[in-house]
């Protein structure tokens, strides 16, 4: 016969304003099965727990009910508290008579009347309950790491520094990401190359690091801990062995192409590295662009390379590879300005974004570090920047704020001052964020010392009047209209997700945002994990952030790596499915219903005929537990240990009882 | 091909050569315009600002009237009647407003509302237009004005593109014409203030004409009513305003594809613009080149 304690919490007045507690209590300890009940203010304090724990040894239970918050908010608290006393964490059952009950209703005795209900229900769950026991998963200490920016270079090396090996795939020809092609960065003004490229040479060269280049990610099954993953490396048409990065094929390569890394400024070649500090340091060919590829003739950059290194007969490579862990690091892309007909972006040439300004700012980009006008090359008086360009915007773009436009524009600002003293600066905002260390500082400086405009108000229109673009906008502070002729418009675009999450979040099975955002595991408390075991988050895959965020992001995320690979195995969550062999027909309409695979068919030998037959086998390590199978199964051969077809009937019965 | 001819108030008065252009043209091209019957007033001056049942069941009645002819598509050559025409079919489409119990409002819902340049690109067709030309207007520099109503909000218009529109370039090409690069094509011209505050109206009738002007157009094409009458009256006040001249004659679209189809300016109603548009005929047919030579 059943041993349950029954605990009910006031919280406070949470609950207690609403729900006679004390009465719930005294009504609960008549109930069948149960051989204590009590009532206190805060059952998941100190003192509370040790109330439970002492009733546990006192009363000699063998099962506990909680009447109090949500199990979202304590049932690990109080799982863990039953386990201190010696009883398994899985004998516990918690009724829900705060956000179900006591926040939402107003009538003390209907509301009292109901708390009872939902505490009986969850007196006869408990008194079905079962002890269950977590099973131990081995952990493969391998990391892969999709996307090869800052923030996967920064992932990668701190866990291969914590000694795992890891594996770092990245879909351009080189490392490097977005801050290979910016300028300067902020409130330091220090040089991104310069930072960045000692990050990426030691990525290369740490012993712990594969680094894969030009390849993708192509498929990822398994579940934590045990990921089997495909790589496709494709084929640069390069040796990596033999290439010196002279760079001669490059130069003599005769196909022209927009070059993307110069955000379509400049032109690259079809044999190409997307910049000088490419990591590795040998080009690809890009096969669609290759006049040998596409023709047949050609193949200079063959004939002259002195180490013969040009290989056309290079194929893709498939790796198949086991690891422990995923970190998404696959960064984001920008809103494209011809969605803001008004500004003519794409149609002037001397309306461009803040992408394209930094490689025109960079000594490494099309114009040497010069700021000049893209369609006569002449350097510009006056500059406009347009901050909020498709961010905040629910109309024509996206409604939430991009969170660096802000910064950069005010580097921006500055560096065109200090290239071009003598030209006027105007920023049009609606707001400034500078929400960083030192950042408010920074944008004080661009307006104090530097001389800069700040126009609070939006533009409505941009056309070209004679060789000037005509800027019509607002200052609201002043409450007038402005009208400003611009040599050079510059608009911060917002930042936005790739248009391939969808694929990527499919093939991790991992939950985007209604903006392509990955989704991570709870916003507050767990930022850089997903719901899926196993696979992390970092930088700006995530949302919109600076590079301080993202480095921040990119370590906690390989903390979290390393915290999964401190130890040998991990301990699975036992409240998930299992198949009753002997009544499941084989069907398999569970398998085809899970979200996370981890169903699949088994070929048993019948008890009875003695005859193989299919069956259904849930992979433990992936179950989450949902129930969607358990609901699905027409024979009643699933169950959902910890949550039984028994424990909710007997729940109901409780309920009827009355 | 038979369409529903709603012609609304201007058609039949202050626009008449917009009413006259669109008939000839039409006729050549063999689709065949049937004016509904009893139709009524689409309540685009005041009718949407005081209540939205009245808005939408003024509109929605015409719409009614036209499955009730059985006809399914209809043409509004006024663009300010298009818009709210084409609001109407949508909001009875979304179970909104109501109309007499005679009248099927799914019916109206179902009825595509369509303006000139619907029915020039759409329905005919940029080759069949191009077969029709007898006489290519090449010597003709058209500043292209959308102004709001054709490509505004684009939610209800559903045409072209609300900042860059491109479709009477497309048909003035189609026959011959040498349509300007301009920018203004889709600013306001103050119509909507034209008698409360006359002004602001002149001012910015100024600025688009001037920068027409100054992209080379030796004329304007509009196809609405509203945007004819605020460029054409106007103009003199603007002209005076500026301290120069500014000579544009303002012309229905229509107009000038009927001329190139042959047909007789007067037929067309081009004697019947404030700034003279009959000169219009001197210079169309002439070749870019000669036009340059005689500086036209």
């Amino acid at each position: 016969m059943r041993r349950v304690g029954v605990f009910v919490c006031w919280c406070g007045t949470n609950i207690a304003k609403t729900v006679d507690v004390q009465k719930v209590a005294a009504e609960a300890a008549r109930l069948p099965g149960v051989v204590y009940a009590t009532d206190y203010r805060y059952v998941c304090s100190e003192p509370g727990q040790k109330i439970v724990r002492d009733a546990i040894g006192e009363h000699n239970l063998d099962a506990v009910v909680v009447a109090a918050c949500s199990p979202a908010m304590h049932e690990a608290t109080f799982q863990r508290c039953i386990a201190d006393a010696g009883l398994n964490p899985y004998v516990f059952q918690m009724a829900n008579i705060r956000e179900q009950c006591s926040w939402v209703h107003s009538d003390r005795e209907l509301a009292t009347a109901k708390a009872l209900d939902q505490t009986a229900i969850a007196v006869g769950a408990a008194a079905k309950g079962k002890p269950l026991m977590r099973s131990e998963i081995p952990i493969t200490k391998r990391a892969l790491i999709i996307g090869g920016g800052i923030a996967g270079i920064q992932a990668a090396l701190d866990i291969a520094d914590a000694g795992y090996q890891v594996a770092l795939v990245e879909r351009q020809p080189s490392i490097g990401g977005r801050m290979a092609q910016f300028d300067k960065t902020f409130p330091t003004m220090d040089c991104s190359a310069c930072i960045l490229t000692p990050k990426m040479v030691d990525a290369a060269r740490h012993p712990n690091i594969a680094l894969h280049t030009w390849s993708e990610v192509e498929s990822v099954s398994g579940y934590v801990g045990n990921f089997e993953v495909t790589i496709r490396k494709r084929a640069r048409s390069v040796n990596l062995e033999k290439c010196t990065g002279c760079g001669i094929c490059e130069e003599k390569c005769p196909s022209k192409v927009p070059s993307e890394f110069d955000a379509g400024l400049g032109m690259r070649r079809a044999v190409f590295r997307p910049f000088p500090q490419a990591v590795p340091n040998v080009p690809v060919i890009d096969r669609e662009n290759c006049r040998y590829f596409k023709t047949g003739k050609c193949g200079i950059c063959a004939k002259l390379c002195p180490a013969e290194a040009v290989d056309y007969d290079q194929g893709d490579e498939l790796l198949k590879e086991k690891f422990g862990a995923v970190v998404v690091a696959t960064g984001c892309d920008l809103y494209d300005p011809a969605r803001m007909g008004e500004y003519g972006g794409g149609r002037f040439a001397d309306v461009i974004t803040g992408e394209q300004f930094e490689r025109l700012v960079n000594v490494g980009g099309p114009t040497d570090g010069h700021i000049v006008r893209p369609s006569d090359h002449r350097e510009p008086k006056t500059v406009v920047f347009i901050q909020c360009v498709g961010s905040r915007d629910d109309t024509k773009g996206y409604p939430y704020c991009s969170r660096v436009c802000c910064m950069y524009t005010a580097k921006h600002a500055i560096l065109v001052k200090e290239k071009l003293p003598d030209a006027q600066v105007y920023i049009f905002y609606m707001d400034i964020r500078a929400a960083g260390k030192n950042y408010e500082e920074f944008v004080r400086r661009a307006q104090e010392e530097l001389g800069v405009k700040y126009l609070r108000g939006r533009v409505s229109r941009i056309y070209p009047e004679g060789d000037k673009l005509r800027v019509k906008g607002a200052d609201s502070l002043a409450g007038v209209a402005v009208e400003i002729d611009a040599d050079l418009v510059v608009l911060a675009t917002a930042l936005r997700a790739r248009d391939d999450v969808a694929e990527v979040a499919r093939m991790l099975s991992i939950q985007t945002d209604q903006y392509g955002f990955f989704a991570e595991a709870h916003p507050k408390l767990r930022p850089v994990e997903n719901l899926f075991a196993g696979i992390y988050l970092a930088g700006a895959c995530q949302y919109p952030r600076d590079i301080p965020d993202t480095v921040a992001a990119a370590s906690a995320a390989a903390a979290k790596v390393c915290v999964l690979f401190s130890r040998d195995s991990i301990l699975s969550e036992p409240m998930i499915a299992e198949v009753n062999q002997a009544r499941c027909s084989g069907c398999l309409t569970c398998e085809e219903v899970c979200p996370f695979d981890a169903i699949e068919a088994t070929v048993i030998t019948d008890m009875f005929t003695r005859e193989k037959r299919t069956v259904a086998k849930v992979n433990e390590a992936v179950c989450q537990g949902c129930g969607g199978c358990v609901a699905a199964c027409r024979s009643a051969a699933l169950n959902l240990r910890g949550f039984t077809d028994e424990q909710v009937l007997a729940g109901m019965e409780a309920l009827c009882r009355e | 091909m038979k369409i529903a001819y709603y012609p609304g108030c201007s058609l039949h008065a202050t626009a008449k050569e917009f009413d006259l252009s669109t008939r000839a043209v039409c006729a050549a091209l063999s689709v065949e315009l049937a004016e509904i019957e009893d139709w009524n007033c689409c309540g685009a001056t005041a009718a949407h600002a005081l209540s939205d049942a009245l808005a939408i069941g003024l509109a929605g009645r015409n719409l009614a009237l036209a499955a009730q002819q059985n006809m399914k598509d209809l043409l509004a050559p006024c663009a300010a009647c298009f818009g709210r025409l084409k609001y109407a079919a949508k909001a009875l489409g979304a179970g909104r407003g109501e109309l007499p119990e005679s009248l099927d409002a799914q019916a109206a819902a179902g009825v595509k509302v369509r303006n000139i340049l619907d029915v020039l690109l759409n329905v005919v067709g940029v080759e069949r237009i191009k077969q029709q030309v007898s006489k290519p207007i090449s010597g003709l520099r058209p500043a292209a004005y959308y102004g709001c109503f054709l490509v505004r909000p684009p939610e209800i218009a559903e045409f072209d593109d609300p900042e860059n529109p491109t479709s009477m370039e497309q048909i003035l090409e189609a026959v011959g014409a040498q349509p300007v690069e301009w920018h203004h094509r889709v600013e306001c011209c103050g119509g909507s203030l034209a008698v409360t505050n006359t002004a602001s109206a002149v001012r910015l009738v100024g600025e688009i004409l001037a920068h027409a002007k100054s992209a080379g157009a030796n004329c304007v094409a509009v196809a609405c009513p509203m945007c004819q009458t605020n460029l054409d009256t106007r103009q003199a006040a603007a002209a005076t305003r500026l301290g120069g001249e500014l000579d544009l004659p303002v012309v229905y679209i229509t107009e000038l594809v009927g001329l190139a189809f042959g047909i007789e300016p007067a037929k067309l109603g081009l004697r019947r613009h404030m700034v003279d548009a009959m000169r219009l005929t001197r210079i169309a047919f002439s070749k870019p080149a000669e036009l340059a030579a005689t500086g036209g």
